[in-house]
């Protein structure tokens, strides 16, 4: 019979080769998958992943999708590291979306340098608040991390829409559930003239470079480490749960609260109910297939990107439903967590013994 | 290892276990004052909902109806939770559930073939959570998020056609007199088909559980699964059995939206209604007949929230039902275990909930229907950290081996 041995020794090779081997696996399933829709599954996968790389227009917007998911995907990973996990990073993007604009309309007639750095700030602090919720029933009372942080989503887009149909909707949109469009000075600077690339962009690579020094030559990056793969040695050798529960919590609510800023103050420019597009949500899938490693996860973000992009050329030219995107994604996940047996277990066969 | 051999010394144990539970042997003592609060959340909401002209017969009824969908698939995931696995991934199999059994019932026209696709869809699914976790030893948590976000893509990709539709409705039950009578029969006589099949699997789960020997063996695979493996339990096939139980109750509880509840289908239908029910097992501690008062908990508030809005129910009032609530737990808890902090809580409560009673009464402000809409997921929350406070017992309650990998060597 076949059986799992733990492998012993340096993995580091197997570990970056498996989610190279995952993505080709879910090309092979998706092509199936869209040859089973009737389409021509070579046309298919060349538009998602080969032609988005090839037009420069499509090129930018990779970055503007990847950006987003980067950012949320490496503060989910320090979480998820250490057995922390935060579900509601889609909330918490909602919430970070919601305080940096309403910062944004609040200073409406007033322009200067000052109003990007206060929103970024307030997104941060919007969405820092969010996840310290989760983290103060978890720490305080036990609740389960999951599901509060996952129903505080919904929480979210409900205040949201509450709120662009109330308090902050324009007040010239003819009772549209929308915000003013912020004006220039809210608005981030775009980098390429002509395109929708934003400065949020340099900032999202400017943090993950930030990201790899913390987790990997930081003792901050140590003890996550050592709680997710020895909890109780990380007791006995101080590090505190109840902080490094609101540190994780924190940390990931505070970068997608400033994705959530980016995304508002950026492509979008207003508050709308339509604004959260399933990014926290997209960003567990990233932090995965990036190996919870902030350098990884920026190449797994473009990766994830490519299928957003492609996939909407798709729509288009070939009528394969959005919704065949989002199985494509969730295949990538499916195949990477079957795959990775292979870099943590050497697969032996055994006679049984009689 | 046979069937037919005596219990083994080691499943005594967990028998044993079982029954010192405090939470079980004490039961007068420490268990009402929660049912208590429970019930007082229940009444106090229909009597609001009486006052404010809603037909309480009707009501009823549809909270049967609310309660359903959650009630199997909570009941479901907690035969996969007692067998010591965290599945995640209630919400995706709910919703291809969901979509399957629509799907059926409206290209055969026959509602109980839908049911029969829903349970099989739910279990396929299931059964992919169950081979990544169980066989190729996969994060358990990670992988139920996966089935989660692939459900909601697959169920949207099939849903396409399906927008819009109306489903073929399902037989009712209809006793001549006995589903006629004024109250019971609209309530209890009168529903379809899986309201009944819904408390048969209910009746049974508890039976299965609790009285049979097969149901001993689950439960000690969930408590110490490498003590049930070193007795010759096959712990991986046990757990499949149980995932794809789970999956199965997942999908007819998604059928039970699509085909019933709504009748329709959209895309995202089910609206976090997987997640609550992962809830609610943590809130029915693990035990059949809890799982169910906390399923008609939840499908009264959604009801409820709905219904609310239109018999006046001002954002005040919430805040008097929560301070009700509060002063109920107090004095339940001064009565069980005469805790001089209850004791104490007690009178200021009470006064705190008459004033606030009278303020409401005085000044109707009206909120956005947003704000209400948030009740279920906020009610989800306060549950969860209620039944969580209580460490000692949230821990006894738990399936000991609950989410840990199990790893067969030799």
């Amino acid at each position: 019979m076949l059986t799992l041995e733990p492998r012993t020794g340096n993995t580091h090779l197997l570990q970056t080769l498996t989610p190279v081997l995952a993505v080709a696996i879910t090309m092979l399933a998706g092509a199936a998958l869209f040859a089973s829709l009737g389409k021509d599954p070579v046309e298919a996968i060349r538009i998602i992943f080969l032609d988005p790389l090839l037009d420069p227009y499509s090129r930018s917007e990779l970055l503007v999708k990847a950006a987003p998911l980067a950012l949320i995907a490496i503060g989910l990973s320090f979480g998820f590291r250490a057995g922390i996990w935060n579900i509601g990073a889609e909330g918490q993007f909602i919430i970070g979306a919601l305080t940096g604009g309403a910062t944004a309309l609040a200073f409406y007639d007033i322009s200067g340098v000052w109003l990007l750095p206060l929103m970024a700030i307030a997104g941060a602090l919007g969405g820092f608040a969010w996840a310290m919720i989760p983290a103060i029933l978890k720490t305080r009372w036990g609740a389960n991390e999951i599901l509060v942080s996952l129903m505080l989503v919904y929480v979210a887009e409900l205040l949201l829409s509450a709120l662009v149909s109330g308090p902050l909707r324009d007040p010239d949109g003819f009772n549209f559930p929308e915000s003013r469009q912020f004006h220039d000075s809210a608005t981030l600077p775009i980098l390429l003239a002509g395109t929708r690339a934003h400065i949020g962009i340099l900032i999202t690579l400017g943090i993950s470079v930030a990201a790899y020094v913390a987790l990997h030559r930081h003792v901050f990056g140590y003890h996550i480490k050592l709680m997710g793969s020895a909890p109780r040695a990380a007791s006995f050798a101080g590090v505190s749960t109840t902080t490094m529960t609101a540190a994780c919590l924190g940390l990931s609510g505070a970068l997608a609260g400033l994705a959530g800023l980016f995304e508002a103050a950026g492509p979008v420019g207003q508050l709308v109910p339509s604004l959260p597009a399933g990014y926290g949500f997209t960003a567990i899938i990233v932090a995965f297939l990036g190996r919870l490693d902030p350098l990884g996860i920026v190449l797994a973000s473009l990766v994830v990107a490519l299928t957003y992009i492609g996939g909407e050329t798709a729509q288009f030219t070939l009528q394969i439903p959005a919704a065949a995107i989002s199985v494509f994604q969730g295949m990538l996940l499916f195949f990477l967590l079957a795959v990775d047996v292979l870099a943590r277990f050497r697969v032996k066969y055994m006679r049984r013994a009689q | 290892m046979t069937p037919s051999k005596p219990v083994p010394a080691y499943l005594g144990e967990v028998e044993k276990r079982t029954k010192r539970d405090p939470s079980r042997t004490k039961r007068g003592k420490t268990q009402w004052p929660q049912t208590i609060v429970t019930l007082t959340a229940i009444l106090a909401l229909v009597v609001f909902a009486l006052w404010g002209g809603l037909n309480p017969v009707l009501l009823a009824a549809s909270i049967m109806v609310a309660a359903m969908p959650l009630l199997l698939a909570a009941l479901g995931e907690m035969v996969v939770e007692k067998s010591g696995v965290l599945n995640l991934g209630v919400e995706g199999m709910m919703i291809i559930g969901a979509i399957a059994g629509f799907a059926i019932a409206v290209e055969t026209g026959s509602p109980l073939l839908g049911l029969v696709a829903a349970a099989v869809a739910g279990a396929a699914l299931s059964l992919i959570f169950g081979v990544l976790t169980q066989v190729l030893l996969a994060n358990q948590v990670a992988t139920g998020l996966a089935l989660t976000l692939f459900g909601l893509g697959l169920s949207a990709l099939i849903g396409q056609p399906y927008s819009g539709i109306k489903p073929p409705a399902f037989p009712r039950l209809n006793i001549p007199f006995l589903s006629d009578l004024p109250v019971i029969g609209p309530i209890l006589l009168n529903h379809d088909l899986l309201m009944y099949i819904t408390f048969a699997l209910l009746a049974l789960t508890w039976w299965f559980l609790y009285r049979a020997r097969h149901g001993l063996i689950l439960r000690s695979v969930g408590e110490n699964h490498d003590a049930a493996h070193a007795l010759g339990y096959n712990v991986i096939v046990i757990r499949l059995m149980a995932i794809a139980f789970g999956g199965a109750c997942a999908g007819l509880g998604g059928a039970a939206l699509s085909l019933i509840r709504v009748p329709q289908w959209t895309e995202g239908m089910t609206a976090g209604a997987g997640w609550i029910a992962l809830a609610i097992v943590v809130f029915g501690a693990w035990r059949p007949g809890r799982v169910a008062l906390g399923a008609f908990l939840f499908g009264g508030v959604t009801v409820l929230q709905l219904n609310l809005q239109a018999a006046g129910l001002t954002p005040l009032w919430l805040l008097v039902l929560g301070l009700l609530l509060f002063a109920v737990n107090s004095t339940a808890k001064s009565l069980a275990e005469s805790t001089p902090a209850h004791t104490r809580a007690m009178i200021p409560l009470w006064i705190a909930t008459l004033i606030m009673g009278m303020i409401a009464t005085t000044y109707p402000i009206s909120i956005q229907t947003q704000y209400l809409s948030m009740t279920p997921y906020l009610c989800t929350i306060v549950v969860l950290v209620v039944m969580s406070a209580d460490r000692l017992r949230a821990n006894l309650n738990a399936p000991a081996s609950l989410g840990r990998t199990f790893h067969r060597t030799g």
